[in-house]
């Protein structure tokens, strides 16, 4: 028994040694934060935590958030529900100006009354520092960006590339605890970003400060972080290293943006068993339970190409062949109807019959987030119901009273897009287009201000106006 | 001969044409005209004996000198009222629909004269004594617009991310005004005075009506002169006050630099 209480003691011990390690560790934490504009939220239960000396990547497309939570670090907004700490203080409510924070800005914001110098001794003067020290500084930050000796020049004088050198020099010249940077590169030509790139990150090295950095490129937070945080919809998808991100994406939307992907429907038959294009392939994946229906992720670079031969597990025909530049990438139809990306350094020219084969730590198994679209509804009599602000007509239910709430359930497929918006009973615009090897999952926003699941062999544009409609025998009506 | 005439019509700056011969009609002329009197005496010959006069006649300088310190009051007061004024309609929180601006510029397009008139028509209702007071009253309720107009201009168009970027840097809401907003809003500022203090410098019918006809301004020196036949005096007062505008409108352009955003137009 004593041998028994001290193993327990000790793991309590070391489980609350770890908890204050993370908080002591933890320079920033953002937790269950919601951010509303009038009813929409633009943040919905944000939780993060950076570690200090971190360099993490707030990741996603553009309107999924990413801006909005830097800015709630930085003090210009604040947050409707939640709480935000950094370094210990919660500083929720703290007005930017108080926060141990510095931020670049995405347009540099450089204040174009003041020359090189006053800009970046702006921060330092308003701490009513002597001036051989702001002098001191200032030439530092400046030598650190690479910009010495450009004091007296006038701001509207440098470049693009030289004004956000000024901006990030402003900004650590304050020594922040944390800087924050808002897509800083996104103005830049492609080889001055890679250049900048680099700068970035040897500076983060040897400032040793905590970077949060905002960006929708997906290859420079790869490029660039420790930690990669990919949102979407105002909601964190996932946090993890590069590595993570790239190997082991948790969903779909996740895959589908960071790097080129194939990702198919599948069915999960039993552990280290998938089935996908119509074969069964072995995987590592397990867990999932038996004919579980689950999303299968490939990279392009994974997939062997060859002549046709024994070790083919898949065969098809070569439909495009693109140089780009190291390596060649090709789709491949397969006889069944699907299609494959590959990405090879041989070329198989269009119309090739080639071979294909994918090892199985190579397949990435995902939990599929839904597989038919349900929404909450209300029977108005036994042949209609009411959901997404209209009644539907739907098959003869029995055994369930009118005005009673219910679920409604519709398969991907069999929600029809409309070219006219008049045609449909609904109307909405294509917001999300994954291609699955042989059709497009689509996620259609309703003006009722919910999205709608579609599957269609048809080619639709982001941003497109569609009609929806959905025949009644294909509405299913699940008591609730 | 229709062809020669549709490459004529097609050139651009043909179609200035009208407004050259209109400005030289009525503006380079006139005021050829007023330097030609200015310096010559009612029977034509040449002559610096107009100007002599104003430096010998401690009345029309004195009422120079009034006017410029009526002027200068004038504009300031429009500054000090107009600029906070700016500032709050610049803040769309404050106005989302841009009606405020436009009950706050409206009165520049309601005649001067009708204001005035009305000016007075109300002070006599109140029974305030017309006067010095009254004038000034009526000169900054006159111009006022044109001092926040161009503020509001300025202060419109700035880039929110600098006032960010100046809190971001530790500036408290009275830091980021006076090292950040204020000199951005600069360019506004000069633009708004020197639309007030030229206008002002010059105004006759204001003063007239405001404090029947007690206080004299340059405008009405120069006025009265003009109306009793002095026309050589008068223009050389007329030149004295072009070159005293001329001179503010150099030095306001000298501050605004390259940058040209405060204008109304």
């Amino acid at each position: 028994m004593p041998l028994f209480r001290e193993a327990y003691g000790l793991l309590f011990n070391l489980i609350v040694w770890g908890y204050i390690m993370q908080k002591s560790d933890c320079i920033i934490s953002v937790e269950h934060v919601y951010k509303y504009y009038g009813e929409k939220a633009v943040l919905n239960d944000v939780n993060l935590f950076v570690r200090k000396g971190e360099f993490v990547t707030i990741l996603g497309p553009s309107g999924c958030g990413k801006t909005t939570l830097l800015r709630l670090i930085a003090g210009f907004q604040t947050a409707s529900e939640g709480e935000i700490s950094i370094a210990g203080m919660e500083i929720t409510q703290t007005p930017p100006h108080k926060r141990p924070v510095n931020t670049v800005f995405q347009k540099y914001a450089l204040f174009p009354h003041l020359n090189v110098f006053n800009n970046i001794a702006f921060g330092l003067k308003l701490k009513k520092m002597p001036s051989a020290t702001i002098e001191k500084k200032v030439k530092q930050a400046l030598k650190m960006v690479g910009m010495t000796d450009y004091e007296d020049r006038d701001v509207d004088s440098l470049s693009g590339g030289q004004q956000q050198r000024v901006a990030i020099a402003r900004a650590i010249v304050n020594e922040p605890e944390v800087l924050l940077l808002d897509e800083p590169l996104a103005a830049l030509d492609l080889k001055m970003r890679k250049d900048m790139q680099m700068e970035l990150k040897e500076m983060h090295k040897s400032l040793g400060i905590t970077f949060v950095y905002v960006t929708h490129d997906q290859e420079e937070a790869l490029t660039l972080s420790d930690t990669i945080v990919v949102m979407s919809e105002g909601k964190i998808q996932q946090i993890g290293t590069p590595m993570d991100i790239y190997n082991e994406p948790i969903n779909s939307f996740v895959a589908d943006f960071i790097g080129e992907s194939n990702i198919l429907n599948g069915v999960m038959i039993k552990d280290k068993r998938v089935s996908f294009a119509g074969h069964e392939f072995e995987c590592v994946d397990e867990g999932f339970g038996e004919n579980a229906p689950v999303d299968v992720v490939i990279r392009p670079e994974d997939i062997y190409i060859f002549e046709p031969s024994e070790a083919a597990m898949l065969t098809g025909t070569v439909t495009s062949s693109i140089f780009k530049g190291v390596h060649f990438e090709m789709m491949v139809q397969t006889p069944n109807g699907y299609e494959f990306m590959v990405q090879d350094y041989h070329c198989f020219e269009a119309g090739a019959e080639v071979g294909l084969l994918v090892k199985p730590f190579d397949i990435h198994v995902m939990k599929k987030e839904r597989t038919c679209n349900t929404f909450d509804g209300k029977l108005v009599d036994s042949t209609h119901v009411e959901f997404l602000g209209c009644v539907f007509e739907c098959k003869e239910v029995t055994g369930i009273e009118p005005e009673t709430p219910v679920k409604v359930e519709i398969d991907f497929q069999d929600v029809i897009l409309e070219d006219n918006e008049e045609d449909g009973k609904l109307t909405g615009a294509v917001k999300f287009i994954l291609y699955k090897g042989n059709h497009y999952h689509l996620t259609v926003f309703t003006d009722w201000d919910e999205d709608i699941f579609v599957d269609t062999n048809d080619v639709w544009d982001d941003g497109d106006r569609v009609g929806i409609t959905i025949a009644p025998e294909n509405i299913r009506i699940v008591h609730s | 001969m229709i062809n020669k005439f549709s490459a004529f019509f097609m050139r651009r700056k043909n179609w200035a044409i009208p407004y050259v011969v209109f400005l030289a009609i009525f503006v380079v002329m006139p005021l050829l005209l007023i330097v030609f009197y200015a310096f010559t005496d009612a029977e034509g010959t040449l002559t610096m004996a107009n100007f002599r006069k104003f430096m010998l006649h401690p009345e029309a300088i004195n009422t120079f000198v009034y006017s410029i310190g009526i002027a200068i009051i004038t504009t300031l007061t429009c500054l000090v009222l107009g600029y906070p004024a700016a500032y709050i309609l610049s803040h769309s929180h404050f106005n989302t629909s841009r009606t405020m601006v436009m009950l706050f510029i409206l009165p520049m397009w309601v005649n001067i004269l009708i204001r005035t008139l009305a000016t007075v028509a109300l002070f006599d209702f109140l029974n305030f004594p017309l006067g010095e007071g009254a004038l000034i009253f009526g000169m900054v309720y006159n111009f006022l617009p044109f001092m926040i107009y161009p503020i509001y201009n300025t202060l419109q168009k700035m880039d929110p991310s600098l006032v960010e970027a100046a809190q971001d840097l530790g500036a408290n809401p009275f830091q980021v005004f006076v090292k950040t907003i204020f000199p951005l809003s600069m360019p506004g500022v000069t633009s708004g005075i020197v639309m007030v203090f030229m206008p002002t410098v010059s105004t006759f019918a204001i003063a007239e009506l405001l404090t029947m006809n007690n206080i004299k301004l340059f405008g009405t020196t120069v006025q009265e002169n003009i109306n009793n036949g002095m026309w050589n005096y008068g223009a050389a007062l007329s030149l004295i006050m072009l070159i005293l505008i001329g001179v503010t409108v150099l030095f306001s352009n000298e501050s605004d630099g390259a940058s040209n955003e405060g204008g109304v137009i």
